[in-house]
């Protein structure tokens, strides 16, 4: 990449693979598991969260430097308390029907640990630039997994992706439907998401086996 | 009081925060290698539920619904403050986690060690956060209703670190395969686990209905007198 230095490309392609925040670092599960039923509100809640952690870390970022220690928790939270209340009426705005789905978990955006975590871990400690990076990488990281078991679950679950058929028509049983292919109705319910993220984790291990518990 | 019975044994099983709803996965996840440091989190989280929901259920009462000013003054009747909820919940979460890590602090020294860095991660657990969104999304009608559903989640919450730790701790005697190891055979148990909470969910659905009334018979009287008085019309006419 031109733009950016090579240690700065790698604030981006880090969270990517090896320091995924969902399944490397354990952050920001909550909401990873509850949405992605559909595919549609796993891409709203990934950009939510880039809105979110990408001006967060800025903001955090360019006060780093007069943040009492005592009460950073708590300028934490009211930084992004503030952007996802902007997220949420922006998202009763403009997909109603999108935010009835997603429900409390925009407000869980808060807590979510991705964002407090990179708060503490990286942008108490370093510019804006950097920070924005970080953010960027981060959430990326988080909607790439998002994306993945949302594409599954939808695609296993009800035949669709982004609500479009793809498989068939299950009632006129057209497609894969016509050979007795029948929609796996579990997929949507809320545990398999935890075990399709086991399943990412086993293969991300496998794949690099530095990241092994012993 | 049935309704209360209902809320209670519905926000342990059915919407288990952990398997219905994965709230507070992180901390579920992170602390949950000890059954002992399970119990103390699981615990501190139940008590935190059960002060904050009600205290947020008063703040979205009087302060935040749309109409809620009202006891202000009736000018006040068309000002909808909720989306301040966000701002307000966590600000009461974190200054009652606060009060109550000086309690603890104070009264039980040992188990404020033992927590550790795990009571102020507490006021970042979805679990808290989402409790008082839920309560309000779910719109739970009185105070009493609203303290017994943070009791209850809490419970829920507890029984659920409580299995995982548990299970994790004998788990590492098992021949589970390398890159499974920790955390992703944690996933997958924890699916399993949702899988057989999800067996709980016949178990409330039988008292809501209400009984159902006899539909009532339409009787049609047919009014002889009428025809009489057609029939003496129609001879009029003719």
């Amino acid at each position: 990449m031109g733009l950016l230095s090579k240690k700065d490309a790698k604030l981006i392609t880090d969270p990517l693979a090896d320091n995924n925040p969902i399944t490397i670092q354990v952050l920001g599960i909550c909401s990873a598991l509850a949405i992605t039923a559909e595919l549609k509100a796993s891409l709203v809640m990934g950009i939510a969260v880039l809105f979110v952690l990408g001006i967060g870390n800025v903001v955090i970022s360019l006060m780093r430097n007069i943040i009492p220690s005592k009460i950073r928790i708590i300028v934490q939270l009211i930084v992004v308390a503030s952007l996802v209340i902007i997220v949420d009426q922006v998202l009763k705005a403009y997909a109603y029907e999108l935010s009835k789905t997603l429900s409390v978990f925009v407000g869980l955006i808060i807590t979510n640990c991705i964002i407090m975590g990179r708060f503490e871990a990286f942008a108490l400690g370093n510019g804006p630039w950097k920070a924005f990076l970080d953010g960027i990488g981060n959430a990326l990281g988080y909607a790439v997994i998002l994306l993945v078991v949302g594409f599954f679950r939808e695609l296993l679950g009800s035949g669709t992706l982004f609500g479009i058929p793809v498989l068939g028509d299950p009632i006129e049983k057209t497609g894969l439907y016509s050979i007795g292919y029948e929609n796996n109705g579990f997929m949507l319910m809320p545990p398999m998401a935890l075990i399709i993220v086991g399943l990412i984790i086993w293969v991300q291990r496998s794949r690099n086996t530095s990241l092994i518990e012993h | 009081m049935i309704e209360h019975i209902e809320l209670f044994f519905k926000s342990i099983f059915i919407d288990n925060m952990v398997f219905a709803v994965f709230l507070g996965m992180c901390s579920y996840l992170a602390v949950s290698k000890k059954v002992a440091t399970a119990v103390g989190l699981g615990a501190a989280v139940i008590f935190v539920l059960a002060i904050t929901v009600p205290l947020n259920w008063l703040l979205d009462q009087y302060l935040l619904q749309p109409g809620a000013l009202v006891w202000l003054g009736p000018e006040f009747a068309e000002y909808d403050l909720s989306f301040l909820s966000f701002i307000m919940f966590i600000a009461t979460i974190a200054t009652m986690v606060q009060l109550v890590e000086i309690v603890v602090e104070k009264f039980s020294p040992s188990l404020y060690n033992s927590l550790g860095i795990f009571l102020p991660l507490i006021a970042v657990n979805c679990a808290i956060l989402g409790g008082s969104l839920f309560m309000q999304s779910r719109e739970i009608e009185t105070l009493g209703l609203a303290v017994n559903y943070g009791i209850s989640s809490g419970i829920g919450w507890f029984l659920a670190i409580l299995a995982i730790a548990s299970i994790r701790e004998k788990i590492r005697y098992s021949n589970v395969p390398a890159p499974l190891r920790g955390l992703g055979i944690t996933f997958i148990v924890t699916g399993l686990m949702g899988i057989g909470f999800l067996s709980f969910g016949g178990m409330l659905t039988g008292g809501d209905e209400e009984v159902k009334e006899a539909p009532k018979e339409v009787v049609v009287e047919t009014i002889e007198i009428e025809k009489e008085e057609v029939s003496n019309q129609t001879q009029i006419v003719n």
